[in-house]
This record gives structure tokens, C-alpha cells and sequence, in this order.
């Protein structure tokens, strides 16, 4: 039992989002717990323009400090972390991050299936990943990376997303296992180990 | 599946047939390529594409493409040209000649996109660009100074934010879809194979340029490549990263000053 249940414990929340998904966070984000006992990244589609203010933005809505990933970064418990503009965000076996600047993934840099793959072969089912709003198909590959890892797939309900496509896509494609609304979202967040 | 001891083998490979040495880059990264590479070239199994590249050395040059990134574009971060065109440069133009170096340029974007810089301060008769790359394909297209012409609108705007006030489009000729730049630009670009991995320093000069290369090697490759970039500057040079690489945690840190928010460090001793 022991061991079934640390396996399972939650090692890195990942949050992928396109169109419709920042203000998703600015209500998540409030209800968050404080002291998140593992490391949140979060991969948002937005336009490449260098400024680094969604970082301040978001991290003024949480107390869990958030800030944007610098090359080969430790991952550590407790930090929420954004990929930057324009970069693909990647896991090292030694849990630090990496940055990549290869071609885009459905139009995307970052891209949510790449970043959600790499975190499956890195944390396994340690991995719980959170697909929100979107207008395009990123992101579900990797949520199917992610079970195929033993890792949980979730994603937002879309009756409750802005731009329902991309949960939408990722319900038809696959059996995702919980399907939340915001509070919904809080209340599963907030429960994990 | 490709699992991690596979990538091993054939990093081994590419050492011991041909003296590529990929073993400190990014994993993560370098497995994402080979994955890709694999689908691609639709190879069956890991197996088969290690027998390839064991075995037929002309599709070592295709590999060694593909798994390096070679994604690059013209004024990439306008407000980073933007600051070399008037902080950088103006001090550079003190000098009777000046020598820059883009350590691992890819097709060359940015070589040109200095190039015109230089032109534009007047300073590009008494300059060289060094380029270079690990991989001889790339550099072909650096030579050729070609590139889409469906780019040109994208950069053009780039250009414009970076302080440039000329008609982007006088600096090529379109044709077939294709934009030429022009000679002016491209007789004053040296181009050879150099490999941040192992070969060493070469010359000195005024400004090294290697942006987006470093977050592809792991931390001691990194400290590696920072030193040979100290050893091949002059006194008061500039360096220049990518966006999101620090000088920060290295061990040559202490003999650089951050010049300001963009990533270009002086040399102060």
C-alpha cells in the first residue's frame, strides 16, 4: 500500500493553455494552496514579445513563487514555473530544465505536447498534467504521453472553457481521467501529494 | 520507444566513426531530435537508423543537420540589434578594424542581419564576419546567402524595430520566390567549420555572437565554450547570448560586466 501510494504521489503539475486560458489561471490561481508541496510549469501559448511581465502578473495571484525558467534550472517543489516566449520547455533525467528553439509544434513555440512528453519520460506517474482552454490540438498528444507513463491526464471541462476545442480535442481523442471545472481544479490541485 | 542506453550507443558511434562528440548536449533535447529524425526518415526501429548512420556515411550529413537545431531568423529580438546598433557598435568604430565572430551561425540569418548593422554605421568596409558551425550543409547556405523570400515581410518588421530606417527589400534581389542579398554584404563573411565541442580558439576579435547555442550543451560544455569565447576576445570586447543564457553562474562570470538588460557582457579584464 505504502509504496502503491508514494508512487502515485505527485511529483510535477504541468498546465498547458492557448486561447482563453490566462484567465483560468487568474481565478485558479487565488484558490491555490500556499505551500504546494511539487513543482507546477506552466506552457501558455502567447505571442513572442520579450517582455517577461506575465511572469510578475501571474506570480501576483499566487503566494507560491512564480517565476519564468532559466536554462538548466533545478525543478523545485514549492516554485511555479512559466516557459518563456518563443522557447520549448524540456525535462532533464536530473530534474533541471532545458530550453529549446526548434521549429514549432502546431504552430507553437512553446508547445504543450512537447514539454508534456518530455515530463512523462522524466516523472513518469509522478506526473499529473492539466490541459485548459485552447483553439488548436496542442496538447493532446502529450496528455496521452503522459498516461502511457502512468501519469493522470486532466482537463478543463469545456462547457466552462472560452475556447473549448482543445479540451474538446483531447476528450474525443482519448479517456482522460477527470474532466474539472475551476473550483473543481482548486479542490483536485489542492488535494494532491 | 528509444531508451536512454540507445542514445548512448550511438553518441559512442558518431565519436569513434567520425569524431562528432555529442555527449555533453542536452539530452533531452538531442533524444527529441533523434525521435523526430526516426519519423521522418520513417526508420522502423532505433536499430535501423544506428546501422544507417554506422554504416552510410552520407547520411551522416543529413543526421548531424537534424539533430542539431538549425531553426534561426533575421533580427531575431529586435531590441538585442537594436542595442548593439547604438551601444555596441559606436565603440567598436573607434577601431581601425574590427573582427566578429557568430560561433554556431546555422544558415546564417543573423551574420547577414549584422552585416547590414555594420553597413548602416559605415563600419562594414573595415570589418570581417567569421561564421561558423559544426555542420558544413548549413554553412553552404550561408555561402549562397539565400533565403525565402515569404520571410522577408517578418523580418523586414524586425528590422524596422530594431532602428533600421532603410527599404529592407534594397538590401536583395527577389527571384523565383527566393531573396538574394546582396555581395556587398556576403564578401565580407569568412565561413568555416568550427566545433564549439573541440576545436579551440582561432583568432581574436571584437565581438563573439552565440545566441541560442549554448542551452543545447549541459553545464560542463557550457563552462567549456564560455572559456574559449574569453580566451578569443580582446580586452573590452563584447559577447552576445540568446535571450534566456547567462554568463551568470560561469567561471569566467567575474572578467565580464553585463552591459544592460539584453544579454551582451563586456570584457573588463
Amino acid at each position: 500500500m505504502e509504496e502503491n501510494h508514494v508512487k502515485h504521489a505527485c511529483q510535477l503539475l504541468l498546465i498547458g493553455g492557448s486561447a482563453g486560458s490566462l484567465e483560468v489561471l487568474f481565478k485558479l490561481f487565488p484558490l491555490l494552496r500556499a505551500d504546494l508541496p511539487f513543482p507546477v510549469a506552466l506552457v501558455l501559448h502567447r505571442r513572442n514579445s520579450g517582455d517577461s511581465s506575465l511572469s510578475d502578473l501571474l506570480a501576483s495571484k499566487t503566494l507560491n513563487p512564480t517565476h519564468e525558467v532559466e536554462d538548466k534550472e533545478p525543478v523545485e517543489p514549492g516554485t511555479i514555473y512559466l516557459a518563456p516566449a518563443d522557447y520549448h520547455l524540456l525535462f532533464e533525467h536530473d530534474r533541471t530544465f532545458s530550453l529549446d528553439y526548434s521549429e514549432k509544434i502546431h504552430f507553437s513555440r512553446p508547445s504543450i505536447d512537447v514539454t508534456f512528453e518530455s515530463a512523462s519520460e522524466v516523472y513518469g506517474a509522478g506526473l499529473v498534467a492539466l490541459l485548459l482552454s485552447g483553439a488548436n490540438e496542442d496538447g493532446t498528444a502529450g496528455l496521452q504521453a503522459v498516461q502511457r507513463e502512468g501519469g493522470r491526464a486532466v482537463v478543463q471541462n469545456p462547457e466552462t472553457a472560452q475556447m473549448p476545442f482543445m479540451p474538446n480535442h483531447a476528450i474525443t481523442h482519448m479517456a482522460v481521467d477527470h474532466v474539472l471545472d475551476i473550483v473543481g481544479m482548486a479542490n483536485f490541485i489542492n488535494a494532491l501529494e | 520507444m528509444i531508451e536512454e542506453e540507445d542514445i548512448d550507443l550511438l553518441l559512442n558511434d558518431m565519436y569513434d566513426l567520425y569524431g562528432y562528440d555529442f555527449t555533453r548536449y542536452s539530452r533531452a533535447s538531442l533524444k527529441r531530435r533523434i525521435v523526430r529524425l526516426c519519423s521522418l526518415d520513417k526508420f522502423p526501429s532505433f536499430a535501423e537508423l544506428r546501422y544507417r548512420v554506422r554504416n552510410d556515411p552520407s547520411y551522416l550529413k543529413r543526421f548531424v543537420e537534424e539533430i542539431t537545431v538549425n531553426v534561426t531568423e533575421m533580427f531575431r529580438d529586435p531590441a538585442f540589434y537594436k542595442s548593439l546598433r547604438e551601444e555596441v557598435l559606436p565603440v567598436l568604430g573607434t577601431k581601425p578594424f574590427i573582427r566578429i565572430w557568430h560561433a554556431g551561425c546555422s544558415t546564417g540569418e543573423e551574420v547577414y542581419s549584422m552585416a547590414i548593422l555594420l553597413k548602416e554605421a559605415n563600419l562594414l568596409r573595415r570589418s570581417l564576419l567569421y561564421a561558423t558551425d559544426l555542420n558544413p550543409s548549413v554553412l553552404e547556405k550561408v555561402r549562397k546567402g539565400i533565403f525565402p523570400l515569404a520571410l522577408m515581410k517578418q523580418y523586414s518588421e524586425s528590422y524596422m524595430a530594431s532602428g533600421g530606417s532603410k527599404d529592407f527589400s534594397s538590401y536583395y534581389t527577389a527571384q523565383y520566390g527566393q531573396a538574394k542579398f546582396d555581395n556587398e554584404l556576403s564578401e565580407k563573411i569568412i565561413i568555416s567549420t568550427h566545433n564549439l565541442v573541440s576545436d579551440s580558439s582561432f583568432n581574436e576579435f571584437d565581438l563573439i555572437l552565440c545566441r541560442n547555442v549554448l542551452i543545447y550543451f549541459d553545464k560542463d560544455l557550457q563552462d567549456r565554450v564560455l572559456k574559449l569565447f574569453d580566451a578569443s576576445l580582446g580586452t573590452l570586447g563584447y559577447l552576445a547570448l540568446g535571450t534566456k543564457e547567462t554568463l551568470k553562474f560561469s567561471a569566467v562570470q567575474h572578467k565580464f560586466k553585463q552591459l544592460n538588460r539584453e544579454k551582451i557582457w563586456k570584457k573588463i579584464m
